[in-house]
């Protein structure tokens, strides 16, 4: 109180508030307090706040603030060209381009009517899991760091992600800003020795796997700080419509990949992981699992690719009109159901034009795990969230 | 066991450290200025003119069509079409100004240009001290020589440049068809008038 009081004094205002404590019974005992986490701490992975109350080191009471990263992405679309959306697109989750691609790709096809060759689709199904390869190596590694694993950890989680990136700069000509998909295709096809290179790159990558699993799953450090964290249970992870990864690791068995079978996921043998108790280790192990899963897609798919044709004959560059209506286009991306959602009036640019984001929606049950958690357990649990600022803010 | 984590957590470092004399898939970094990995094909960087023989000025491929102009998402490219005296349009940019701050290197325009007259640089190294004029290129500063174009990107400049080879000589067919007196003009000298289609991605 003598806190508040002295600043109140000297005219300056304070980034913290002290509050008494209410006990049920009315009795002032012991002290909250609120403080300000973010926006440019460097647990929170980009410009995020979180207002939090403590009770000695407890959470007693956590809000979300968001926002710091609004780019308008929505209201430009509205005023662009089709296309033009598709540059911004990679721009939303910057570790995920080609799926984000893909999704709104798969949007404004639904509005046109416009037919993928099978070439593309099975291009469009690589580059996707070669993304949520890197994604999720990525977010294993910052879930390390998170917990105190400074550097080491990530660095071998990046290294592997690098060569990923170094095939889709091959592929598309940009490391993490792809641009790739196209309406009804993809923009170039691939080079010939880029299917010999990611084959090599998919053979390799479970002796990553293998080696980060050795050095992590079974540590007792990370098991003491994750097992037991950040408990989702299911029924409210299906109330707060949580999706990707952060749903399956409470039991829940929603994958779009098989639920929605868009693009040709029904062709390809893989299972979905499911996590038992909702925390943090389970999110962690999901997304293990997960990439073990999607290396047998990719090896799949890079054996059965065919040769023909990348995209729709009918689909165009330049003054593309799709007919007037609505179309919705979601996939599973790395980080949960990315959906485009499309109002078109038949004119060059889309009437309406809305992305639910899945790093978004994951948030904003962030209050409920993180509740009687002390604040180190908050980082890692906001770490397993795995959010990207760029999509959350838009 | 205690210390176990530690035992191992070394072992795999001791891997990495050992492991990098000799797998190159575990030593992936250069030591840059000095050391420089080849670029990739399809690399992109921002967008340049290309000009066909040694004159940037003459040569110059863009017509002023502004279709980039009104395409580019963000907006950084801005043209002023030449005319003569009598206010005839040249079929030539006057100004072709195009601001590298603004730009993101999407390749849209080099996608929507019927004369791939705009292609993709693969040049990085372009800071500049002045915040302003530095990163604001004009034509003389974009445009660049086809051989550039082959250096840089050679698997598509080849294509480009025998697509272009294919116009012209439909172009010079249908002005030697229109030179002849008035014989049957074949469907290629009907099509051979209008630009280039956009670029459609050429299947392997």
């Amino acid at each position: 109180m003598n806190a508040t009081i002295e600043l109140e004094a000297t005219g300056k205002k304070s980034n913290f508030e002290i509050l008494p404590k209410v006990t049920p019974a009315g009795e002032i005992s012991g002290e909250f307090l609120e403080v300000s986490m973010g926006p440019h701490h460097p647990s929170t992975h980009g410009v995020f706040r979180m207002d939090v109350t403590l009770d000695g080191e407890r959470v007693v009471k956590l809000k979300p603030v968001f926002g710091y990263l609004h780019r308008n992405h929505e209201k430009i679309a509205e005023g662009t060209a089709y296309l033009a959306s598709m540059p911004y697109t990679d721009r939303l989750d910057y570790f995920c381009s080609m799926t984000n691609n893909w999704a709104y790709a798969l949007a404004v096809e639904k509005l046109a009517g416009l037919q993928v060759p099978e070439r593309a689709e099975y291009i469009r199904v690589i580059t996707a899991e070669l993304t949520r390869l890197q994604n999720h190596a990525c977010l294993c590694g910052f879930l390390l760091q998170d917990m105190g694993a400074l550097g080491t950890p990530l660095m071998y989680a990046f290294r592997e992600r690098e060569k990923i990136l170094d095939l889709f700069e091959a592929l598309s000509g940009s490391r993490m800003m792809c641009n790739y998909m196209r309406f009804g295709g993809c923009r170039v096809d691939l080079s010939p020795g880029w299917i010999e290179e990611t084959k090599r790159v998919v053979e390799n990558f479970p002796r990553f796997l293998d080696e980060f699993e050795r050095l992590l799953s079974e540590n007792e450090i990370l098991i003491a700080r994750t097992q037991g964290v950040g408990v989702l249970p299911a029924p409210l992870a299906i109330n707060a419509s949580i999706t990707g990864p952060m749903l399956r690791a409470s039991g829940v068995n929603y994958d779009l990949r098989k639920a929605d079978k868009y693009g040709i996921y029904e062709r390809f043998q893989f299972r979905v992981p499911l996590g038992d108790h909702g925390d943090v280790y389970d999110r962690y192990m999901v997304r293990v699992l997960e990439m073990r899963e999607s290396l047998k897609i990719l090896q799949a798919a890079l054996r059965d690719i065919p040769p023909g044709p990348i995209s729709d004959p009918k689909a165009k560059v330049r003054n593309f009109r799709p007919k007037a209506g609505e179309a919705y286009g979601r996939i599973e991306a790395p980080k949960g159901e990315l959906g485009f959602y499309l109002i078109s009036d038949g004119s060059p640019n889309p009437y309406r034009y809305r992305v639910r984001p899945p790093s978004l929606i994951n948030l904003t049950i962030l209050e409920d795990m993180c509740l009687g958690h002390i604040i180190p357990d908050v980082v890692v649990i906001l770490g397993s969230v795995d959010i990207v600022l760029g999509e959350v803010d838009r | 066991m205690l210390g176990e984590g530690i035992i191992k957590g070394m072992t795999e470092t001791a891997r990495n450290f050992f492991g990098s004399y000799i797998d190159s898939d575990r030593l992936v970094t250069v030591q840059y200025p000095e050391q420089r990995l080849p670029l990739k094909e399809n690399t992109r960087n921002f967008p340049f003119l290309v000009h066909d023989g040694d004159d940037p000025e003459k040569g110059l491929r863009c017509v002023a069509c502004k279709i980039c102009e009104k395409e580019c998402p963000p907006q950084c490219i801005f043209i002023v079409l030449e005319r003569d005296e009598k206010g005839k349009p040249q079929k030539h940019p006057k100004v072709f100004d195009l601001d590298i701050s603004v730009c993101m290197s999407c390749q849209i325009c080099v996608e929507v240009c019927p004369f791939d007259a705009i292609k993709m640089d693969t040049e990085f190294e372009l800071s500049h001290d002045d915040r302003f004029r530095g990163l604001l290129l004009d034509k003389k500063q974009l445009a660049k020589p086809n051989h550039y174009y082959h250096k840089i990107h050679p698997v598509e400049a080849a294509e480009v440049d025998e697509r272009l080879a294919a116009e012209k000589a439909k172009a010079e067919a249908k002005a030697k068809a229109a030179a002849a007196p008035k014989p049957a003009a074949g469907p290629a000298a009907a099509t051979a008038g209008k630009p280039a289609a956009p670029r459609q991605p050429v299947p392997a």
